[in-house]
């Protein structure tokens, strides 16, 4: 039942708890007390807006690095990551599988921005052999979510 | 210039016939802007990729030309299977089934095979809007049942035996039912199982919805009923179950003897349907159960934010347990269901469709599809609410 709960609210974390229960089948309460929980156990993370800044004067540049780590013993690649995602700068960090070890978005004011922080700060820790930034140039879909403009519902009238 | 007195020159039993009652709702909505319909029957999910996929591969290896009249044989194999898997029917795809430009062809060459002039056509309403019509062009004569709420708008075997006469030659079975929802049990079919073998009635099976069933029941067709496959012609297609509404692809199965015929039909009306459908066709029922899973549950999910919706506001609406229409109940306003449609489009542009256009046994409900997006049908119930207000 909570996959149900989970699976509508990542498409759509504001719809009501009314809402909810009815796609659901379940009461007002269960859901609310669901939900309560599930944000207490961590399960749920966090509610964000999938907001197209290209729109703003104050968009921002970002772009997903690529590190290459050497793992420490009995850590493993934890300690690095850990280290990494404190930085306000970083938005994502992800374990790779593959040619590079360490998926790393971060987001900047410019590229330059962007550059100096992969220069100063991530490519200066210790265990980290080499970088490899990619930029952002244009975002067409994020969380799910259309940035682009599409044809939207085209049905005609037809059917009887 | 010579005139034409065109009415000498027409059918009367053509003109005679009404157009549907949904497109005049229709026709308003699309002179007004800011619409929000819930009046289409038909899926907002676009063909799954592979369906697509098949049809593009299939126009690149030039597969451009007519196909057997009965539809491809790979395609008659694979639809065996599927109606085998789903719903134990035993068909054999060289002499029992037939490729169709949608079910509506189905329908109507069945008609055509089976109604002489003067044959009476039992037709349980509200349903479809072209069963009707339909037998009226073959000369039959349509005995309607009017199937009711407190019935959950199954046919009942009292109903049916109340409406069977010695001129009686057909009945269609309409479920899962467009408008109304109602769906038709094993128990439910065994019951008039019985009746329409002892007075040898044929049954023209319209399972168009029989993949959309919700509350883990799944279809039962006639067919599969003792006895009944033997008298049975299961009309059913792609359009509703697959998202595959402009591909044109239905099927029907039924006993050789009666296939024949209504290939001839087919054969000289139509050829063969559309060749790249048919090969999309084989994709679809090859391997797209998970798309249609998916999308059935979604449906499901809607089903019931409308269905709750409609009784916060004071209609009420019965659980529809198939298809994708909410047929809810509008007599508390006081008004007819065309008064309650009209002044609802111009009053909120919210554009459903009056019961009635489904028969007049629909009076005094609404048929809302829930064919749209959460926010769609959200923002729909949000202005009925206000106009149910302002009716106060």
């Amino acid at each position: 039942m909570n996959l149900k709960l989970l699976k509508l609210l990542s498409k759509n974390a504001r719809y009501k708890t009314e809402e909810l229960a009815a796609m659901t089948g379940r009461t007002e309460e269960d859901v609310s007390t669901e939900i309560a929980q599930m944000e207490k156990d961590g399960l749920i993370r966090g509610y964000k807006a999938v907001v197209d800044w290209e729109r703003m004067d104050s968009a921002y540049v970002s772009a997903i690095i690529e590190l290459k780590v050497t793992p420490k013993a009995g850590l493993g690649f934890e300690e690095v990551a850990r280290r990494v995602m404190k930085y306000p700068e970083v938005e994502s960090v992800y374990l790779m599988s593959g040619g590079y070890d360490l998926s790393v978005m971060v987001k900047g004011k410019t590229f330059q921005e962007v550059a100096l922080f992969v220069a100063k700060e991530l490519s200066t820790i210790d265990s980290v052999l080499s970088t490899s930034t990619h930029f952002v140039l244009r975002r067409y879909k994020e969380l799910d979510v259309e940035m682009v403009e599409t044809n939207g519902d085209d049905r005609g009238t037809f059917s009887l | 210039m010579s005139t034409v007195n065109y009415q000498n020159i027409l059918n009367p039993a053509v003109c005679q016939i009404k157009p549907s009652g949904i497109r005049k709702f229709f026709d308003i909505a699309e002179t007004m802007d800011d619409v929000i319909s819930l009046g289409v029957g038909e899926p907002d999910f676009p063909t799954p990729w592979r369906i697509r996929q098949a049809g593009i591969a299939s126009l690149e290896n030039s597969q451009t030309r007519y196909t057997s009249n009965s539809g491809l044989i790979k395609l008659r194999q694979e639809v065996a299977t599927y109606v085998k898997r789903k719903y134990s029917l035993t068909y054999d795809p060289e002499h029992e089934i037939l490729i169709t430009v949608g079910g509506s062809e189905a329908i109507d060459a069945a008609l055509r095979a089976v109604v002489a002039p003067g044959d009476e056509v039992i037709i349980p309403q509200p349903s479809y809007v072209c069963y009707e019509p339909m037998t009226v062009l073959t000369g039959g004569v349509p005995v309607i049942i009017e199937t009711d709420a407190e019935h959950e708008f199954k046919l009942t075997p009292e109903a049916l035996l109340a409406h069977i006469t010695p001129k009686t030659k057909a009945l269609i079975l309409p479920y899962p039912c467009n408008p109304t929802g109602g769906i038709m049990e094993r128990e439910d079919l065994e019951a008039i199982a019985t009746i329409l073998r002892e007075h040898d009635i044929l049954v023209i099976s319209d399972e168009i919805y029989a993949e959309l069933t919700y509350g883990g029941k799944p279809h039962v067709s006639i067919a599969s009923i003792e006895g009944m496959a033997e008298r049975t012609v299961v009309v059913n297609g792609f359009s509703k179950t697959f998202s595959m509404t402009g591909w044109r692809m239905g099927y029907a199965c039924g006993p050789a003897p009666i296939m024949q015929e209504i290939r001839k039909i087919h054969q000289y009306a139509i050829m063969c349907a559309p060749t790249t459908s048919q090969y999309a066709a084989i994709e679809a029922l090859r391997s797209c159960e998970s798309d249609v899973a998916a999308m059935r549950e979604e449906y499901d999910m809607r089903r019931r934010l409308i269905v709750s919706g409609f009784n916060k506001l004071g209609l009420v609406c019965r659980e529809p347990k198939g298809a994708f229409y909410a047929f809810p109940c509008i007599r508390s306003t006081g008004l007819t269901s065309e008064e309650f449609c009209e002044r609802l489009l111009y009053a909120k542009k919210v554009a459903v469709v009056p019961g009635p256009a489904f028969g007049q046994g629909g009076e005094g409900f609404i048929r809302a599809s829930y064919c749209y997006s959460v926010e769609h049908i959200t923002e729909a119930l949000r202005r009925i609410g206000e106009f149910l207000e302002e009716l106060k």
